[in-house]
């Protein structure tokens, strides 16, 4: 049921306070970790917008792109979830942040796995 | 001879089989529902040497380093008490130099003036953190601005903020614990 095929290692991070990502229609993916066939690509922290390895200097492109594919009203409510490697380095994190900021795709989701509160 | 009967197939199973289809797909099928931490980013900067300015007394500072560790308000710090020091920070200390300036604030849909605490909590991270130590104390954040709603739905309402149905009632319990985590620009000190 997923709509891309992994071409980066995504383990997601744990975490308690969790809120369900509803609407699924108006979130866009990125993700990022290290890629699947480290032989090829190397162990390098990479980001996969849609099917593709891309780099930060894509997001905004794609931002514009998922935007202008959802209709007027639902434009603003897009939410951007961020798939990351819990093993990742924030740097790269925090550049793909600055990129969604210029690009004004200010709603985000930190993807995390759900566990209960002890 | 006598005629034999046309042999029937014996159906009795049937339910079984159908049973045994049903759990089948119960089980494969998966229906990933995402969960995540739901954040705002600050909208863009045009200038970047505008400050604004905020008192310190007023300010959290919590600080990621790049080997994971926390610092505090210049102490260092755990994830695990990180919760507890935010929700005391939060909280109202009437004249209390060591916390937050204290204002009243009008509440429209309340009718009535609420005492508020100007805290804010500034997150600061190196490029070398790492993500799940990010998403930790994202996270020990988030649960103390949980705790503070709840506390101010039972106040209110009497049932927990995630039971409030109304989205009014939410709206009223979202003015009045406002999160206030402020992101700083990204530094690179402890390199990659």
């Amino acid at each position: 049921m997923r709509e891309n095929t992994l071409l980066v290692r995504v383990k997601l991070p744990e975490a308690t306070e969790v809120q369900k990502l509803e609407k699924k229609s108006l979130v866009s993916y990125i993700y990022i970790g290290e890629p699947v066939n480290q032989t090829l690509y190397g162990n390098n922290s990479r980001i996969q917008l849609n099917d593709a390895y891309a780099t930060v200097g894509d997001i905004q492109q794609f931002v514009v792109k998922e935007r202008q594919a959802r209709n007027e009203a639902d434009r603003k409510l897009l939410t951007t979830s961020l798939k990351v490697d819990m093993n990742t380095k924030m740097g790269i994190v925090t550049d793909v942040k600055q990129q969604l900021r210029k690009a004004n795709a200010l709603k985000i989701n930190y993807s995390t796995r759900k566990v209960i509160r002890k | 001879m006598a005629k034999r009967a046309a042999p029937e197939i014996n159906a009795g199973s049937m339910a079984d089989i159908a049973f045994l289809l049903l759990i089948f797909f119960l089980v494969t099928t998966t229906m990933d529902v995402d969960t995540g931490i739901t954040r705002k980013l600050p909208p863009p900067v045009e200038n970047k040497n505008e400050n604004v300015d905020v008192k310190d007394r007023n300010v959290l500072k919590v600080l990621i380093n790049s080997h994971d560790l926390l610092l505090v308000n210049g102490k260092p710090g755990n994830v695990s008490n990180l919760a507890e020091k935010v929700k005391d920070f939060m909280a109202i200390h009437l004249n209390n130099k060591a916390y937050p300036e204290v204002q009243e604030k009008y509440i429209p849909e309340l009718g009535k003036k609420v005492l508020m605490t100007k805290g804010i909590i500034s997150l600061k991270n190196d490029r070398g953190t790492s993500y799940e130590m990010y998403i930790k104390v994202q996270n020990e954040l988030a649960r103390a601005f949980n705790d503070m709603k709840d506390e101010q739905s039972l106040k209110y309402y009497g049932i927990k903020y995630d039971q409030l149905m109304d989205d009014k009632k939410v709206k009223i319990i979202n003015k009045l614990v406002p999160v206030r985590v402020s992101e700083a620009e990204p530094e690179n000190v402890g390199g990659q």
